[in-house]
Protein backbone atom coordinates (compact mmCIF):
# COMPACT_ATOMS: atom_id res chain seq x y z
CA UNK A 1 0.00 0.00 0.00
CA UNK A 2 2.81 2.47 0.64
CA UNK A 3 4.47 1.77 -2.42
CA UNK A 4 1.37 2.18 -4.16
CA UNK A 5 1.01 5.62 -2.67
CA UNK A 6 4.09 6.57 -3.06
CA UNK A 7 3.85 5.50 -7.07
CA UNK A 8 0.28 7.55 -6.89
CA UNK A 9 2.54 10.72 -5.27
CA UNK A 10 5.29 10.60 -8.24
CA UNK A 11 2.62 10.34 -10.76
CA UNK A 12 0.84 13.60 -9.01
CA UNK A 13 4.31 15.27 -9.67
CA UNK A 14 4.73 14.65 -12.56
CA UNK A 15 1.18 15.32 -13.47
CA UNK A 16 1.70 18.67 -12.21
CA UNK A 17 5.61 19.15 -14.04
CA UNK A 18 3.93 18.00 -17.07
CA UNK A 19 1.01 21.21 -16.51
CA UNK A 20 3.95 23.82 -15.37
CA UNK A 21 7.05 22.49 -17.16
CA UNK A 22 8.99 25.61 -16.80
CA UNK A 23 7.65 26.90 -13.90
CA UNK A 24 10.87 28.15 -11.30
CA UNK A 25 10.93 29.44 -8.00
CA UNK A 26 13.13 31.92 -6.07
CA UNK A 27 14.17 31.49 -2.32
CA UNK A 28 12.01 34.50 -1.94
CA UNK A 29 9.01 32.98 -3.50
CA UNK A 30 8.93 34.94 -6.57
CA UNK A 31 7.84 32.51 -9.67
CA UNK A 32 8.80 32.41 -13.43
CA UNK A 33 6.97 30.39 -15.97
CA UNK A 34 8.82 31.07 -19.33
CA UNK A 35 6.99 30.56 -22.74
CA UNK A 36 8.69 31.76 -25.95
CA UNK A 37 11.52 33.64 -24.64
CA UNK A 38 8.97 35.69 -22.30
CA UNK A 39 8.85 35.12 -18.82
CA UNK A 40 5.34 35.50 -16.62
CA UNK A 41 6.29 35.96 -13.08
CA UNK A 42 4.36 36.04 -10.27
CA UNK A 43 4.25 35.18 -6.51
CA UNK A 44 3.78 31.66 -4.41
CA UNK A 45 0.91 30.53 -3.05
CA UNK A 46 2.76 30.37 0.09
CA UNK A 47 3.89 34.04 -0.27
CA UNK A 48 0.33 35.11 -1.35
CA UNK A 49 -1.16 32.92 1.84
CA UNK A 50 1.72 34.45 4.36
CA UNK A 51 0.98 38.51 2.71
CA UNK A 52 -2.93 38.14 3.56
CA UNK A 53 -4.78 40.59 0.93
CA UNK A 54 -3.28 42.39 -1.45
CA UNK A 55 -5.05 45.94 -1.40
CA UNK A 56 -2.19 47.42 -3.81
CA UNK A 57 0.29 46.46 -6.62
CA UNK A 58 3.48 48.75 -7.03
CA UNK A 59 4.47 47.48 -10.21
CA UNK A 60 6.89 49.01 -13.14
CA UNK A 61 6.63 50.30 -16.21
CA UNK A 62 7.46 48.57 -19.66
CA UNK A 63 10.82 48.89 -20.47
CA UNK A 64 12.74 48.94 -17.40
CA UNK A 65 15.73 47.25 -17.65
CA UNK A 66 15.58 44.75 -14.89
CA UNK A 67 18.98 42.59 -13.23
CA UNK A 68 18.28 38.96 -11.78
CA UNK A 69 17.37 39.96 -8.36
CA UNK A 70 16.09 43.35 -8.88
CA UNK A 71 13.65 45.10 -6.96
CA UNK A 72 11.10 45.87 -9.41
CA UNK A 73 7.96 46.46 -7.16
CA UNK A 74 5.61 45.43 -4.18
CA UNK A 75 2.75 44.00 -2.89
CA UNK A 76 0.78 45.65 -0.27
CA UNK A 77 -1.65 43.91 2.62
CA UNK A 78 -3.08 46.36 5.13
CA UNK A 79 -0.57 45.37 7.79
CA UNK A 80 2.56 44.99 5.18
CA UNK A 81 4.39 46.01 2.61
CA UNK A 82 6.76 43.28 0.13
CA UNK A 83 9.09 43.93 -1.81
CA UNK A 84 9.20 41.39 -5.30
CA UNK A 85 12.52 41.17 -7.05
CA UNK A 86 13.16 39.99 -10.45
CA UNK A 87 14.29 36.25 -10.93
CA UNK A 88 16.43 36.59 -14.27
CA UNK A 89 17.73 40.01 -15.83
CA UNK A 90 15.71 41.24 -18.86
CA UNK A 91 13.08 43.42 -20.11
CA UNK A 92 9.63 44.17 -19.19
CA UNK A 93 7.22 43.78 -21.79
CA UNK A 94 3.97 43.81 -20.13
CA UNK A 95 2.44 44.84 -16.76
CA UNK A 96 -0.96 43.07 -15.15
CA UNK A 97 -2.71 45.75 -15.42
CA UNK A 98 -6.15 43.56 -14.08
CA UNK A 99 -4.11 44.22 -10.61
CA UNK A 100 -5.19 47.83 -10.98
CA UNK A 101 -8.57 47.54 -9.83
CA UNK A 102 -8.60 44.12 -8.88
CA UNK A 103 -5.10 43.46 -6.22
CA UNK A 104 -6.81 40.53 -4.64
CA UNK A 105 -6.73 38.33 -8.03
CA UNK A 106 -2.67 38.37 -6.23
CA UNK A 107 -4.63 35.78 -3.66
CA UNK A 108 -7.14 34.30 -5.59
CA UNK A 109 -5.38 32.95 -8.41
CA UNK A 110 -1.20 33.34 -7.39
CA UNK A 111 0.04 31.37 -10.83
CA UNK A 112 -3.10 32.18 -13.24
CA UNK A 113 -4.77 35.63 -13.02
CA UNK A 114 -2.71 36.93 -10.44
CA UNK A 115 0.60 37.47 -12.48
CA UNK A 116 2.56 40.72 -12.11
CA UNK A 117 5.00 40.87 -15.14
CA UNK A 118 5.99 39.59 -18.45
CA UNK A 119 9.54 40.17 -19.49
CA UNK A 120 12.43 39.18 -21.78
CA UNK A 121 14.60 36.53 -20.20
CA UNK A 122 18.25 37.79 -21.60
CA UNK A 123 20.14 35.00 -20.14
CA UNK A 124 18.66 31.86 -20.06
CA UNK A 125 21.05 29.76 -18.00
CA UNK A 126 20.21 32.35 -14.82
CA UNK A 127 17.17 30.18 -14.73
CA UNK A 128 18.77 27.34 -13.98
CA UNK A 129 19.61 28.30 -10.48
CA UNK A 130 16.03 28.71 -9.81
CA UNK A 131 14.13 26.50 -7.72
CA UNK A 132 12.03 23.54 -9.20
CA UNK A 133 8.74 22.86 -7.97
CA UNK A 134 9.76 19.79 -6.15
CA UNK A 135 12.86 21.59 -4.42
CA UNK A 136 10.90 24.61 -4.00
CA UNK A 137 8.13 22.55 -1.88
CA UNK A 138 10.66 20.96 -0.25
CA UNK A 139 12.01 24.35 0.57
CA UNK A 140 8.92 25.53 2.06
CA UNK A 141 8.27 22.59 4.72
CA UNK A 142 12.03 22.82 5.57
CA UNK A 143 11.04 27.15 6.55
CA UNK A 144 8.27 25.76 8.11
CA UNK A 145 9.38 23.54 10.64
CA UNK B 1 -10.27 56.38 24.10
CA UNK B 2 -6.39 56.28 22.91
CA UNK B 3 -4.69 53.16 24.41
CA UNK B 4 -1.32 53.02 22.94
CA UNK B 5 0.63 49.50 22.49
CA UNK B 6 4.29 48.64 22.95
CA UNK B 7 7.42 51.14 21.62
CA UNK B 8 7.99 50.62 17.80
CA UNK B 9 8.04 46.82 17.95
CA UNK B 10 4.91 46.56 16.02
CA UNK B 11 7.39 47.40 13.15
CA UNK B 12 5.76 45.14 10.53
CA UNK B 13 5.06 48.31 8.21
CA UNK B 14 8.47 48.61 7.09
CA UNK B 15 9.48 47.22 3.89
CA UNK B 16 10.72 43.87 3.23
CA UNK B 17 11.13 40.58 1.00
CA UNK B 18 8.25 37.75 0.33
CA UNK B 19 11.28 36.07 1.87
CA UNK B 20 11.39 38.21 5.13
CA UNK B 21 7.21 38.04 5.71
CA UNK B 22 7.56 33.96 5.19
CA UNK B 23 10.20 33.60 7.64
CA UNK B 24 8.87 35.66 10.19
CA UNK B 25 11.29 38.53 10.02
CA UNK B 26 9.81 41.22 9.69
CA UNK B 27 8.63 43.07 12.86
CA UNK B 28 6.53 40.95 14.63
CA UNK B 29 8.96 37.75 14.80
CA UNK B 30 8.08 34.26 15.11
CA UNK B 31 10.41 33.25 17.16
CA UNK B 32 8.89 32.45 20.41
CA UNK B 33 11.93 32.13 22.69
CA UNK B 34 11.82 34.16 26.50
CA UNK B 35 8.17 35.22 25.23
CA UNK B 36 5.86 35.97 28.04
CA UNK B 37 2.14 34.39 27.57
CA UNK B 38 -1.02 35.51 28.46
CA UNK B 39 -3.38 33.82 30.54
CA UNK B 40 -5.02 32.41 26.90
CA UNK B 41 -1.93 31.51 25.18
CA UNK B 42 -3.30 28.18 24.67
CA UNK B 43 -6.65 29.28 24.07
CA UNK B 44 -5.09 31.29 20.86
CA UNK B 45 -2.87 28.36 19.66
CA UNK B 46 -6.56 26.47 19.95
CA UNK B 47 -8.06 28.83 17.53
CA UNK B 48 -5.92 28.57 15.20
CA UNK B 49 -4.07 32.00 16.61
CA UNK B 50 -1.10 32.69 14.31
CA UNK B 51 1.49 33.56 17.05
CA UNK B 52 4.36 36.52 16.80
CA UNK B 53 5.85 38.32 19.25
CA UNK B 54 4.57 41.53 20.61
CA UNK B 55 6.43 43.69 23.41
CA UNK B 56 7.70 40.79 25.14
CA UNK B 57 4.79 38.93 24.69
CA UNK B 58 3.49 35.75 22.77
CA UNK B 59 0.36 37.23 20.64
CA UNK B 60 -2.10 36.26 18.00
CA UNK B 61 -1.57 38.10 15.52
CA UNK B 62 -4.78 37.14 13.60
CA UNK B 63 -6.80 33.70 13.57
CA UNK B 64 -8.85 31.43 11.17
CA UNK B 65 -10.07 35.08 9.42
CA UNK B 66 -8.38 37.25 7.02
CA UNK B 67 -7.18 40.67 8.58
CA UNK B 68 -9.49 42.35 6.35
CA UNK B 69 -12.39 40.16 7.53
CA UNK B 70 -11.55 40.77 10.71
CA UNK B 71 -11.36 44.11 10.94
CA UNK B 72 -14.41 44.70 8.69
CA UNK B 73 -16.88 42.33 11.01
CA UNK B 74 -15.32 44.35 14.20
CA UNK B 75 -16.68 47.11 12.91
CA UNK B 76 -20.08 45.22 12.00
CA UNK B 77 -20.38 42.70 14.67
CA UNK B 78 -18.40 42.40 17.28
CA UNK B 79 -14.64 41.10 17.94
CA UNK B 80 -12.80 39.67 21.45
CA UNK B 81 -9.01 40.77 22.15
CA UNK B 82 -6.46 39.59 24.63
CA UNK B 83 -4.78 42.51 25.64
CA UNK B 84 -4.22 40.89 28.99
CA UNK B 85 -0.26 41.90 27.90
CA UNK B 86 -1.13 45.39 29.02
CA UNK B 87 -0.02 46.45 32.84
CA UNK B 88 -2.99 46.95 35.18
CA UNK B 89 -1.97 48.36 38.63
CA UNK B 90 -4.15 49.17 41.41
CA UNK B 91 -3.20 52.62 43.60
CA UNK B 92 -4.68 52.61 47.03
CA UNK B 93 -4.41 54.85 49.95
CA UNK B 94 -5.44 58.11 51.14
CA UNK B 95 -3.12 59.97 48.56
CA UNK B 96 -3.46 58.27 45.65
CA UNK B 97 -4.97 60.81 43.78
CA UNK B 98 -2.15 63.08 44.65
CA UNK B 99 0.39 60.71 43.62
CA UNK B 100 -1.01 59.86 40.41
CA UNK B 101 -1.32 63.68 39.55
CA UNK B 102 2.08 63.76 40.69
CA UNK B 103 3.04 61.67 37.69
CA UNK B 104 -0.18 62.74 35.22
CA UNK B 105 -1.33 65.46 33.49
CA UNK B 106 -4.98 64.80 33.89
CA UNK B 107 -7.42 66.17 36.48
CA UNK B 108 -7.82 62.91 38.51
CA UNK B 109 -9.79 64.65 41.60
CA UNK B 110 -12.59 65.50 39.92
CA UNK B 111 -13.65 62.05 38.40
CA UNK B 112 -16.86 60.89 39.26
CA UNK B 113 -16.61 57.05 41.13
CA UNK B 114 -15.97 54.39 38.46
CA UNK B 115 -15.46 57.09 35.84
CA UNK B 116 -11.92 56.99 33.89
CA UNK B 117 -10.09 58.88 31.50
CA UNK B 118 -7.17 58.92 28.92
CA UNK B 119 -4.01 60.67 30.60
CA UNK B 120 -0.59 60.84 29.92
CA UNK B 121 2.62 60.11 32.26
CA UNK B 122 5.28 63.02 31.71
CA UNK B 123 8.08 63.88 31.76
CA UNK B 124 9.91 67.12 33.23
CA UNK B 125 10.68 68.20 29.67
CA UNK B 126 7.07 67.41 28.77
CA UNK B 127 7.56 64.31 26.64
CA UNK B 128 5.15 61.51 26.84
CA UNK B 129 6.20 58.58 29.00
CA UNK B 130 3.71 56.66 28.43
CA UNK B 131 -0.31 56.73 27.74
CA UNK B 132 -2.56 55.14 30.24
CA UNK B 133 -6.18 54.75 31.27
CA UNK B 134 -6.87 55.79 35.09
CA UNK B 135 -10.37 54.84 36.19
CA UNK B 136 -10.96 56.02 39.98
CA UNK B 137 -13.09 52.95 41.11
CA UNK B 138 -16.12 53.13 43.81
CA UNK B 139 -13.67 50.26 45.71
CA UNK B 140 -11.07 53.05 47.17
CA UNK B 141 -8.75 52.03 44.72
CA UNK B 142 -7.43 54.11 41.30
CA UNK B 143 -7.18 51.45 38.70
CA UNK B 144 -4.77 52.09 35.84
CA UNK B 145 -3.84 50.09 32.38
CA UNK B 146 -0.68 51.52 30.65
CA UNK B 147 1.09 50.01 27.85
CA UNK B 148 3.13 46.45 27.31
CA UNK B 149 5.94 48.09 26.16
CA UNK B 150 6.30 50.79 28.72
CA UNK B 151 5.76 48.19 31.60
CA UNK B 152 8.89 48.36 33.03
CA UNK B 153 9.23 51.89 32.83
CA UNK B 154 6.14 52.67 34.04
CA UNK B 155 6.30 50.46 37.01
CA UNK B 156 9.54 51.88 38.09
CA UNK B 157 8.15 55.65 37.96
CA UNK B 158 5.64 54.39 40.38
CA UNK B 159 7.63 52.33 42.67
CA UNK B 160 9.89 55.46 42.86
CA UNK B 161 7.23 58.30 43.37
CA UNK B 162 5.40 55.32 45.84
CA UNK B 163 8.42 55.49 47.97
CA UNK B 164 9.71 59.00 47.66
CA UNK B 165 5.99 59.96 49.46
CA UNK B 166 5.43 56.82 51.68
CA UNK B 167 8.89 58.61 53.15
CA UNK B 168 7.55 61.83 53.50
CA UNK B 169 4.58 60.13 55.73
CA UNK B 170 2.41 59.66 52.47
CA UNK B 171 -0.36 56.97 52.15
CA UNK B 172 0.05 54.98 48.96
CA UNK B 173 0.95 51.81 47.91
CA UNK B 174 0.98 49.78 44.66
CA UNK B 175 -0.86 46.31 43.69
CA UNK B 176 -0.36 44.91 40.24
CA UNK B 177 -3.43 42.79 39.08
CA UNK B 178 -2.23 39.38 37.35
CA UNK B 179 -5.80 39.41 35.86
CA UNK B 180 -6.29 39.10 32.09
CA UNK B 181 -7.76 41.69 30.40
CA UNK B 182 -10.55 41.16 27.53
CA UNK B 183 -11.51 43.41 24.80
CA UNK B 184 -15.01 43.17 23.31
CA UNK B 185 -15.48 45.72 20.66
CA UNK B 186 -17.69 46.80 17.85
CA UNK B 187 -21.57 47.49 17.69
CA UNK B 188 -22.93 43.90 18.85
CA UNK B 189 -21.13 44.06 22.41
CA UNK B 190 -24.09 45.25 24.46
CA UNK B 191 -26.21 42.78 22.63
CA UNK B 192 -23.81 39.81 23.85
CA UNK B 193 -22.63 41.10 27.09
CA UNK B 194 -26.27 42.20 28.28
CA UNK B 195 -27.38 38.74 28.67
CA UNK B 196 -24.39 37.73 30.59
CA UNK B 197 -24.23 41.03 33.37
CA UNK B 198 -27.54 41.60 36.00
CA UNK B 199 -26.10 45.54 35.63
CA UNK B 200 -28.07 47.90 32.91
CA UNK B 201 -25.47 48.41 29.65
CA UNK B 202 -27.75 50.87 28.89
CA UNK B 203 -26.47 52.74 32.25
CA UNK B 204 -22.54 52.67 31.79
CA UNK B 205 -21.46 54.98 29.56
CA UNK B 206 -18.16 55.38 27.62
CA UNK B 207 -15.21 55.66 29.99
CA UNK B 208 -17.52 54.31 33.33
CA UNK B 209 -16.42 50.72 34.83
CA UNK B 210 -18.32 48.60 37.17
CA UNK B 211 -17.34 45.33 38.74
CA UNK B 212 -19.61 42.75 37.61
CA UNK B 213 -20.79 39.19 37.47
CA UNK B 214 -20.05 38.04 33.89
CA UNK B 215 -22.01 35.18 32.37
CA UNK B 216 -21.15 33.76 35.94
CA UNK B 217 -17.54 34.74 36.14
CA UNK B 218 -17.38 36.66 39.63
CA UNK B 219 -15.19 39.84 40.07
CA UNK B 220 -14.87 41.33 36.97
CA UNK B 221 -14.06 45.12 36.02
CA UNK B 222 -16.03 45.93 33.04
CA UNK B 223 -14.78 49.67 31.52
CA UNK B 224 -16.60 50.34 28.70
CA UNK B 225 -13.55 51.66 26.67
CA UNK B 226 -11.82 50.44 24.30
CA UNK B 227 -8.79 51.03 20.72
CA UNK B 228 -11.29 50.16 17.81
CA UNK B 229 -13.54 53.57 17.55
CA UNK B 230 -16.38 51.01 18.15
CA UNK B 231 -18.79 50.80 21.06
CA UNK B 232 -16.84 48.18 23.65
CA UNK B 233 -16.07 47.18 26.84
CA UNK B 234 -12.39 45.51 28.65
CA UNK B 235 -12.62 43.42 30.80
CA UNK B 236 -10.46 42.66 33.56
CA UNK B 237 -11.39 39.16 34.57
CA UNK B 238 -9.64 37.08 37.21
CA UNK B 239 -6.58 34.77 35.73
CA UNK B 240 -8.07 31.25 36.47
CA UNK B 241 -11.31 32.19 34.91
CA UNK B 242 -9.97 34.12 31.88
CA UNK B 243 -10.08 31.24 28.92
CA UNK B 244 -13.80 30.41 30.92
CA UNK B 245 -15.08 33.61 29.96
CA UNK B 246 -13.45 33.77 26.52
CA UNK B 247 -15.05 30.71 25.19
CA UNK B 248 -18.28 31.45 27.16
CA UNK B 249 -18.33 35.05 25.12
CA UNK B 250 -17.22 33.12 21.67
CA UNK B 251 -20.60 31.25 22.30
CA UNK B 252 -22.21 34.04 20.81
CA UNK B 253 -21.85 33.29 16.71
CA UNK B 254 -21.44 37.81 16.29
CA UNK B 255 -18.10 37.40 18.15
CA UNK B 256 -15.00 36.34 16.32
CA UNK B 257 -11.50 36.05 17.69
CA UNK B 258 -9.03 39.25 16.63
CA UNK B 259 -5.40 39.55 16.98
CA UNK B 260 -3.02 42.50 17.12
CA UNK B 261 -3.30 42.56 12.48
CA UNK B 262 -6.96 44.11 12.96
CA UNK B 263 -6.55 46.13 16.53
CA UNK B 264 -4.14 48.17 14.63
CA UNK B 265 -5.67 48.67 11.84
CA UNK B 266 -8.90 49.64 13.67
CA UNK B 267 -7.26 52.21 16.12
CA UNK B 268 -5.47 53.75 13.02
CA UNK B 269 -8.67 54.52 11.74
CA UNK B 270 -10.06 55.61 14.83
CA UNK B 271 -6.74 58.18 14.89
CA UNK B 272 -5.71 56.70 18.24
CA UNK B 273 -2.03 56.83 18.60
CA UNK B 274 0.04 53.68 19.33
CA UNK B 275 2.98 54.55 21.71
CA UNK B 276 6.21 54.16 20.62
CA UNK B 277 5.46 55.01 16.71
CA UNK B 278 3.09 58.24 17.25
CA UNK B 279 4.03 59.19 20.71
CA UNK B 280 7.30 58.92 23.12
CA UNK B 281 9.48 60.92 25.14
CA UNK B 282 10.66 63.35 22.42
CA UNK B 283 6.88 64.30 22.05
CA UNK B 284 4.71 66.01 23.96
CA UNK B 285 1.55 66.75 24.50
CA UNK B 286 1.22 69.52 22.10
CA UNK B 287 3.11 68.52 19.15
CA UNK B 288 1.13 65.12 19.79
CA UNK B 289 -2.39 67.02 19.34
CA UNK B 290 -3.24 65.61 22.85
CA UNK B 291 -3.66 69.25 24.42
CA UNK B 292 -7.22 67.85 25.41
CA UNK B 293 -5.94 64.95 27.88
CA UNK B 294 -4.40 68.05 30.02
CA UNK B 295 -6.65 69.10 33.08
CA UNK B 296 -7.91 73.01 33.28
CA UNK B 297 -6.93 72.88 37.32
CA UNK B 298 -3.69 71.18 36.55
CA UNK B 299 -3.30 74.04 33.76
CA UNK B 300 -3.64 76.69 36.00
CA UNK B 301 -1.20 75.30 39.11
CA UNK B 302 1.07 74.04 36.92
CA UNK B 303 2.09 71.13 39.02
CA UNK B 304 2.56 68.18 36.55
CA UNK B 305 5.61 67.23 35.47
CA UNK B 306 6.88 69.31 32.24
CA UNK B 307 4.18 71.32 32.34
CA UNK B 308 6.65 74.79 31.85
CA UNK B 309 7.67 73.39 28.44
CA UNK B 310 4.33 72.58 28.03
CA UNK B 311 2.32 75.15 28.73
CA UNK B 312 4.95 77.47 27.11
CA UNK B 313 4.74 75.21 23.82
CA UNK B 314 0.89 75.95 23.72
CA UNK B 315 1.47 79.82 23.31
CA UNK B 316 3.94 79.87 21.32
CA UNK B 317 2.87 76.74 18.99
CA UNK B 318 5.06 73.84 18.83
CA UNK B 319 7.43 73.33 15.99
CA UNK B 320 5.61 70.28 14.96
CA UNK B 321 2.21 68.77 15.17
CA UNK B 322 0.84 65.32 14.93
CA UNK B 323 -1.61 65.43 11.78
CA UNK B 324 -3.38 62.78 9.64
CA UNK B 325 -3.02 62.42 6.28
CA UNK B 326 -4.94 60.47 3.59
CA UNK B 327 -3.90 59.92 -0.03
CA UNK B 328 -4.36 57.20 -2.62
CA UNK B 329 -1.99 54.89 -4.43
CA UNK B 330 0.81 53.00 -2.41
CA UNK B 331 0.01 53.12 0.97
CA UNK B 332 1.98 54.96 3.11
CA UNK B 333 3.06 54.03 6.51
CA UNK B 334 6.16 54.01 9.15
CA UNK B 335 9.08 56.32 7.99
CA UNK B 336 7.70 57.69 4.90
CA UNK B 337 8.87 61.00 3.89
CA UNK B 338 6.40 63.83 4.02
CA UNK B 339 7.62 66.87 1.70
CA UNK B 340 6.07 70.59 1.62
CA UNK B 341 4.41 70.98 -2.15
CA UNK B 342 7.85 72.91 -2.72
CA UNK B 343 9.50 69.54 -1.57
CA UNK B 344 11.14 70.40 1.31
CA UNK B 345 11.02 67.64 3.93
CA UNK B 346 8.70 68.37 6.78
CA UNK B 347 8.22 65.41 8.27
CA UNK B 348 7.61 62.13 8.86
CA UNK B 349 4.84 59.24 9.16
CA UNK B 350 4.34 57.52 11.98
CA UNK B 351 1.98 54.97 11.16
CA UNK B 352 -0.10 54.25 8.27
CA UNK B 353 -2.17 51.96 6.38
CA UNK B 354 -4.55 51.40 3.66
CA UNK B 355 -8.00 51.46 5.40
CA UNK B 356 -10.04 48.49 5.14
CA UNK B 357 -13.57 50.61 5.59
CA UNK B 358 -11.92 53.49 3.51
CA UNK B 359 -10.62 52.30 0.55
CA UNK B 360 -7.88 54.71 0.49
CA UNK B 361 -4.38 55.17 2.85
CA UNK B 362 -4.76 57.13 5.90
CA UNK B 363 -1.64 57.39 8.24
CA UNK B 364 -0.71 59.64 10.92
CA UNK B 365 2.45 61.76 10.99
CA UNK B 366 4.07 64.83 12.22
CA UNK B 367 5.13 68.21 10.26
CA UNK B 368 6.12 71.44 10.42
CA UNK B 369 3.39 73.23 12.18
CA UNK B 370 2.51 76.11 9.37
CA UNK B 371 1.54 72.64 7.05
CA UNK B 372 -0.52 71.38 10.06
CA UNK B 373 -4.06 73.21 9.14
CA UNK B 374 -7.18 70.73 7.87
CA UNK B 375 -7.18 70.33 3.90
CA UNK B 376 -3.26 71.23 3.15
CA UNK B 377 -1.76 69.77 0.31
CA UNK B 378 1.34 67.87 0.83
CA UNK B 379 3.71 64.85 -0.59
CA UNK B 380 4.48 61.73 0.61
CA UNK B 381 7.70 60.00 -0.57
CA UNK B 382 6.86 56.06 -1.58
CA UNK B 383 9.75 54.13 -2.64
CA UNK B 384 11.29 57.41 -4.36
CA UNK B 385 8.19 58.29 -6.23
CA UNK B 386 6.41 61.60 -5.10
CA UNK B 387 2.18 61.08 -4.59
CA UNK B 388 -0.50 63.69 -3.05
CA UNK B 389 -1.31 63.70 0.07
CA UNK B 390 -3.75 65.52 2.26
CA UNK B 391 -3.66 66.50 5.70
CA UNK B 392 -7.47 64.91 7.07
CA UNK B 393 -9.04 65.66 10.26
CA UNK B 394 -8.93 62.23 12.48
CA UNK B 395 -11.08 59.92 13.16
CA UNK B 396 -10.87 59.14 10.18
CA UNK B 397 -13.61 57.05 10.39
CA UNK B 398 -16.46 58.04 12.39
CA UNK B 399 -16.35 56.47 16.08
CA UNK B 400 -19.04 54.82 18.02
CA UNK B 401 -18.55 55.62 21.90
CA UNK B 402 -21.49 55.16 23.74
CA UNK B 403 -22.60 58.72 25.39
CA UNK B 404 -25.60 59.17 27.27
CA UNK B 405 -27.02 62.42 26.32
Amino acid sequence: LRNEARFLESRALAFRRWQHPTRRFTDKHEWISVENGVGTIGISNFAQEALGDVVYCSLPEIGTKLNKQDEFGALESVKAASEVYSPVTGEVTEINTALADNPGLVNKSCYQDGWLIKMTVDNPSELEDLLSEDAYEKYIKSIEE
Amino acid sequence: MLRAEAAGRLALRRLGSLGAIACGKRGYTSGQENLKQTPLYDFHRHHGGKMVAFAGWSLPVQYTHSHLDSHLHTRQHCSLFDVSHMLQTKVFGRDRVKFIESLVVGDIAELKPDQGTLSLFTNEKGGIIDDLIVTSTSEEHLYVVSNAGCMDKDFALMQNKMKEMKAAGYDVHLEVSDNALLALQGPAMAHVLQPGVADDLAKLPFMSSAMMVVFGVPGCRVTRCGYTGEDGVEISVPASQAVELAELLLKDSSVWLAGLAARDSLRLEAGLCLYGNDIDENTTPVEASLVWTLGKRRRVAMDFPGASTILAQIKQKPKKKRVGLTSTGPPIRQHVPILSPEGKAIGEVTSGCPSPCLQKNIAMGYVDSEYSKLNTALTVEVRKKNYPALVTKMPFTPTHYYTIK
